[in-house]
This record gives C-alpha cells, structure tokens and sequence, in this order.
C-alpha cells in the first residue's frame, strides 16, 4: 500500500561504500574487478553457492551445467538472416578467431567454452555499413535436452551494424557471446531471452571494444526458468563508448540474473549502465549486479550505473547490488545508483482520480517506468514486440 | 439540476502512529451553478476532505455520506467517481514519469467521454485548451507534471478541468504558489468552467486573494475537521480583514453546545 523505495546513489568513487550499504549484500572488499579467467574447466572449483558469484543464483536449478553433469544431448540451431553485409559461417572449435573477445570467468563459461562442437561467426567487413540488421535466431535443444553453443559478432574497423540475437524455445544452454567492435567500429547487438518457461541458459557474453569504438548492447530478458547472463565489457584501447541497456520482466518462479563487469583498463572511454526490470509473481526474482573497475591506467573515465526494479506484487524480490572500484584519481565521473521501488499508489490514484480504470493505469505506469529505455530500441519490431509482452504480462495477472 | 451532498463525514488517515481523526463531520451541498469558498488554516483538513472525496487509498472515511445526484460515491472506486462527474484539482499534483501529458489526456478524455475523441476535433481542442491557459505546445510530449514547476501543475490541473468537464469540481488550493500572472491566467479558466454550463465548484483555498477573481456564491469557514460557520461573500471580507482567530476556538463551542 504504502510506496517504499530504497535507493542509493553516488558520485565520484567516494561514495563507492553505497552500494554496500543495501541490505541485500555487502560485497566483500576484496577486488570483484579483477577476475581470474581460463579456457581449463577444471581451473575452477565446482561452485557451492556460497562464493560471490553465486550465492544469488539457486544451483539447483542450473541443471547441471556448473559441475560437469550436464553433457550435451542436444544441439542449438541457429539461424541467420538479415543484411547481406555481414558474412555468416558456421566454424570448427579449432577457429583461430575464437576467445579473442575474451576468456571465461567462471565454471559455466569454460563448460561452454569446452562443449560446443560448431561456432558461428558473423563478420561485418572493414568500412561496411550494414543498413538491415542482421538476425540470428538460436532455438534451444528442447525440453529436458542440454546444449552448448558459441558465437561471434564481429565489427572489423570502420563498419557498422546491428544484430538482434533471438533466443527462443526450451532445454539447457550454455554459452558463450563474443561481440568485438574493432577500431572506429559501431556494434549495436540487441540480445532477446524469450525462452519457454522450462529454459534454463547461463550466457556469458564478452564485448571487446578497439579504439573509439562504439558499443551499445540491449538486453532484454522475458522467459526461462532460471536466466543467467554474465556481460563483460573490455575496453582494449582509449577512446572506446560502450552503452549497455536492459530490461527484464521477471514472472512468478522465474530467476533471472545479470551481472555486469565494466572493467576500464584504458585511458579516456566511457561506459554507461542502466537496467530496468519489472517482477511479479510468486518468488518472482531477479538479481542485478553492477561492477565497474576503474584500473590505475584509466585516467579520463566517465562511468555511470543503474538499475531500477519496480516490485508489482507480493512476494517478488529483487536485489540490486551496485560497486565502483577505483583504482585512480583522474577520472571524469563515476556514479552509480539503484533503486527497489513498490508500485506507486499516488500515480495510480491520479491517473485515475482522472476516469482511467485501474488495469489501464497500472499499464500506464508500467509502460511509463519502461519507456524511456525502451525509446531506445532502434528498431520498430524490436520494440514493438517487447511493448506487446509487457503487456501481455501484465494481463497475465488479470489486472 | 446536480447536486453534491456531504453528510457528517468522519475521515480519518493512516499515518506512522496509527490512524487519526481529520474530519470530525463534514456537512455541506453544494448544488450545480454554484461556487462555494471552502476556507480554513493549513492543516484543518481542506485537502483530507478533498481526498475523501476522490477516494485516495491513505483517508478512511469511518462513517457518512457523499452524494452525487443520490447515488452514494463512497461505494464508488476511484476512477468511477471520475466517471461520474467529479473532479479534484489536487494541491500537489502527481508526477508519471514515462507517461506523456498527451497520452494521459487523451486516456482520461476517452474513460470520462465513455468513447475515444475523434483525433482531430481531440487535436484541435487540446491546442485550444493549452493556448487559453498559456500552456506551450511542447508540454505535450512531457511526461505528466514532471520537472513541471508549481506554476505549470497548476496550469495542467486547469487544463484537465477544462477537457474533461466534470459536473462538480474541486479546486485544491489551485491558487498556491502562483504570481499574479498565473493567478490571472488560473482563474480564468476556472471562470470559463464556470460559465461552460451548470458546474458545481468547491473553491478550496488558505487565502482570500483568488476570491477577487473568482466570486463565490458561499463561503465556508473550516477549522478542526468541520464547517464552523457559513455565509456569504462578506464573510471571505472578514477573513481578509481579521484572519481565522475568532473562528479558532467556535469548534469547541459548537461540540460544547
Ligand atoms: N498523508 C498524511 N499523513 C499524515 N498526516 C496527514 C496526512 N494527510 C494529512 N495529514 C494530517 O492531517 C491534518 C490535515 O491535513 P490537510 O488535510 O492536508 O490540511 P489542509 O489541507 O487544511 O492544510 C494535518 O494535521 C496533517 O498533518
Ligand atoms: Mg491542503
């Protein structure tokens, strides 16, 4: 009934304790930023649940993928279309392309690193502008059926494009993304998780930005059982601008998680965060976690992070956990701020002080919190068809 | 002919130490073609009773009654009691973010019409509207009253008024906060509401000044949840002069007689 809004926010690294100060978490004051990575499995520990990384996420329900049960007996099929810029091939794991837009971070990933046995690999070629996007639709192995997978998306200097990767049906998944802009590229990719109910995927995505390249990734998260998707942005030299958005509708029973890392090893890029989600249902859940590691040689860094979660009933739970690690003084700005919202009854009670019935307000509002980053989406079906999901989740609870 | 009937309306609202007593028993009626002054000091309860009458989920009317043509609107939800003629131009107006101004007015324009306004008629008025209240067209892609000053608010909650013309209004203190251009500007929209037909208007205000724009037919002075006394235009006269001290303890004495 009553609005009851949690919020922290900070400015310049000296405020980086707020995020501590939520009550879901205090990360530990070890280094969150500074991750170990290896394409060996067995480099990492089996994890419990209790580590950092996973004590959000309920092991149970990764189906195996995290301690070497979960042996393929499916496959992903992937499809592409789109701009006939872009050259699309399907390649062997001995493709010496592949792991350069980085290297697994944790069990899952080097899982899926180790078990896909074909990767596709979508190049934009040097100074092209791909005017139509290009599609890539992944189909998972269906129900109770797990799959491993790899993909690249690669701008190479000078090009321009946008991809949409669509993921849809059921079964496990692991997987890993590389979306690698190099020098001067614009790579927008637009990764939709529109799973059935059943789907559990456990995505690490890697972006890789050249100099002054230009990176905007939007993630939108609808479906599954249990989503898991790690996105690490690297800036490999100065003068890189990535914009990560996302949003997520997060249903009864369902899980979904991201964790995001910014990691600015270069001096004078940028990276701006903002995620927004919505959650209703019974133990509706959803986690967010947003670091940001400002290393000594990244001097002229402009950084900011947001989440905003709106709590639509009962019984849904979102944590939100926000961390800036700064390593040196010469930044341009750092920020952070994340926020844990219930339904808010005076927006209610004005729209319909003015005659609009209560269903139709609270889309209003719902729409509302969505809508400026929804504007954001380029491309018209794109968002149509998450507007029309919203909506239709909203009447799925019978409001 | 409409009328609006308040009858001993207790009300009370949630705060952190419990509930509390605003409205103490309401009596008033107000009958379309009139505009009743509603005055009293900060905190006696003007916005409570406005609330109350909205229907907001925080004020709990514990016993009473308000009438609109017979039919009890403390049955009615929120947005029905919209539907049904009634009108609050709110003291502090809400803030939407995402929503546009545009797309508000039209949803509530088509929920209080019973139909969707032909776009361009819808088009044309909406201008019109906004040009009478010296509102700038670029208002309409903003999301609803936010980052709006107060003066702005005020104006959109004019607008509304005038867009969905209600059979009774109730007026929040729309005078706040507002220089003498905007007072001017205000005013006459509430006044072109007022000549736009047989309207009911419930003038709640702190102090006497929007009276000089806007003449009421009655004047009632509200002190401790409930109407101490009732008159016509020259009781707003006295309060200009004298202020609210011998109206101050006249609750006490009408409990006590
Ligand atoms: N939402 C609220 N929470 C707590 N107290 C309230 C609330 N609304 C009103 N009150 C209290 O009720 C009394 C009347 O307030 P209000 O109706 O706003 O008076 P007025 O509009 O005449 O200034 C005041 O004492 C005020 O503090
Ligand atoms: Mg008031």
């Amino acid at each position: 009934m009553t609005e009851s809004t949690l919020e922290t926010s900070g400015r310049d690294g000296l405020d980086e304790q707020a995020g501590g100060q939520r009550n879901s978490a205090a990360p530990p004051r070890s280094s969150r930023g500074h991750r170990f990575t290896s394409y060996d499995v067995e480099a990492f520990e089996v994890p419990g649940g209790r580590e950092e990384d996973w004590r959000f996420t309920p092991m149970k329900r990764l189906r195996g993928l995290h301690d070497g049960s979960a042996s393929a007996t499916g496959s992903l099929r992937v499809e592409v279309d789109g701009s006939s810029a872009a050259k699309v091939e399907t390649v062997g794991r001995d493709d010496e392309r592949l792991g350069t837009g980085g290297a697994p971070a944790d069990r899952v990933a080097a899982q899926s690193w180790n078990s896909f046995t074909e990767a596709t690999v979508v190049t934009i070629p040097k100074e092209t502008r791909a005017a139509d996007p290009v599609t890539v639709t992944v189909h998972g192995p269906g129900r109770d059926s797990t799959a491993y997978g790899h993909l690249q998306v690669r701008a190479e200097p000078m090009s321009e494009a946008t991809v949409v990767l669509d993921y849809r049906g059921s079964g496990v998944i692991g997987d890993n993304v590389e979306m690698i802009a190099e020098e001067s590229a614009r790579l927008s990719v637009i990764t939709i998780h529109d799973f059935e109910g059943d789907a559990t995927q456990v995505s690490s995505e890697h972006a890789h930005l050249g100099k002054d390249a230009v990176f905007r990734h939007f993630a939108v998260t609808l479906g599954g059982d249990l989503v898991r998707v790690n996105t690490k942005v690297t800036f490999a030299d100065r003068g890189g601008d990535a914009e990560i958005l996302g949003v997520y509708f997060t249903d009864g029973g369902q899980h979904q998680e991201h964790r995001l890392l910014m990691d600015h090893a270069q001096p004078n890029c940028r990276s701006n965060v903002t995620y927004k989600g919505a959650l209703q249902g019974d133990s509706a859940r959803s986690v967010w976690i947003g670091d940001v590691l400002i290393q000594a040689a990244a001097e002229g860094t402009d950084t900011f992070e947001l989440n905003r979660n709106l709590v639509l009933t009962e019984g849904a739970r979102a944590d939100s956990v926000p961390n800036l690690e700064i390593e040196t003084g010469e930044i341009a700005g750092a920020g952070h701020a994340s926020a844990i919202g219930r339904f808010d009854d005076e927006q209610l009670f004005y729209l319909q002080a003015r005659g609009i019935p209560y269903d139709q307000a609270r889309r209003l509002v719902v729409r509302g919190f969505f809508g400026e980053i929804l504007q954001k989406i380029t491309i018209d079906e794109v968002r149509e068809r998450l507007e029309a999901a919203i909506d239709e989740e909203l009447a799925a609870v019978g409001v | 002919m409409a009328t609006l009937e308040i009858k001993d309306l207790h009300a009370e609202v949630e705060t952190e130490e419990g509930s509390k007593e605003i409205l103490t028993g309401v009596n008033l009626t107000v009958s379309s073609g009139e505009t009743h002054a509603f005055m009293g000091p900060n905190g006696s309860g003007k916005s409570t009773l406005a609330y109350a009458i909205a229907g907001h989920p925080k004020y709990n009317v514990t016993s009473g009654s308000v009438l609109l043509d017979g039919e009890e609107v403390l049955e009615m939800s929120v947005d029905e009691r919209a539907r049904a003629g009634l009108f609050l131009a709110m003291q502090y107006p809400v803030e939407v973010p995402g929503v546009s101004m545009s797309n508000f007015l039209r949803s509530a324009a088509t929920a209080t019409r019973g139909e969707a306004p032909q776009i361009r008629h819808w088009v044309k008025e909406v201008k019109q509207a906004m040009g009478n209240l010296e509102i700038d067209e670029s208002f309409s892609e903003r999301s609803v009253n936010e980052g709006f000053s107060g003066g702005e608010k005020k104006r959109h909650e004019i607008l509304q008024l005038d867009l969905l013309d209600p059979k009774f209004a109730i007026l929040d203190e729309t005078d706040s906060g507002l220089d003498v251009d905007a007072l001017r500007v205000v005013s006459d929209g509430i006044n072109r509401y007022r000549e736009s037909g047989d309207k009911g208007v419930l003038l709640i205000t702190h102090y006497t000044r929007i009276l000089k724009h806007i003449k009421p037919d009655y004047v009632h002075v509200f002190v401790g949840g409930q109407v101490v006394e009732s008159g016509g235009p020259e009781l707003a006269d006295e309060l200009e002069e004298s202020g609210y001290v011998r109206f101050a303890n006249k609750k006490e004495a009408t409990v006590q007689s």
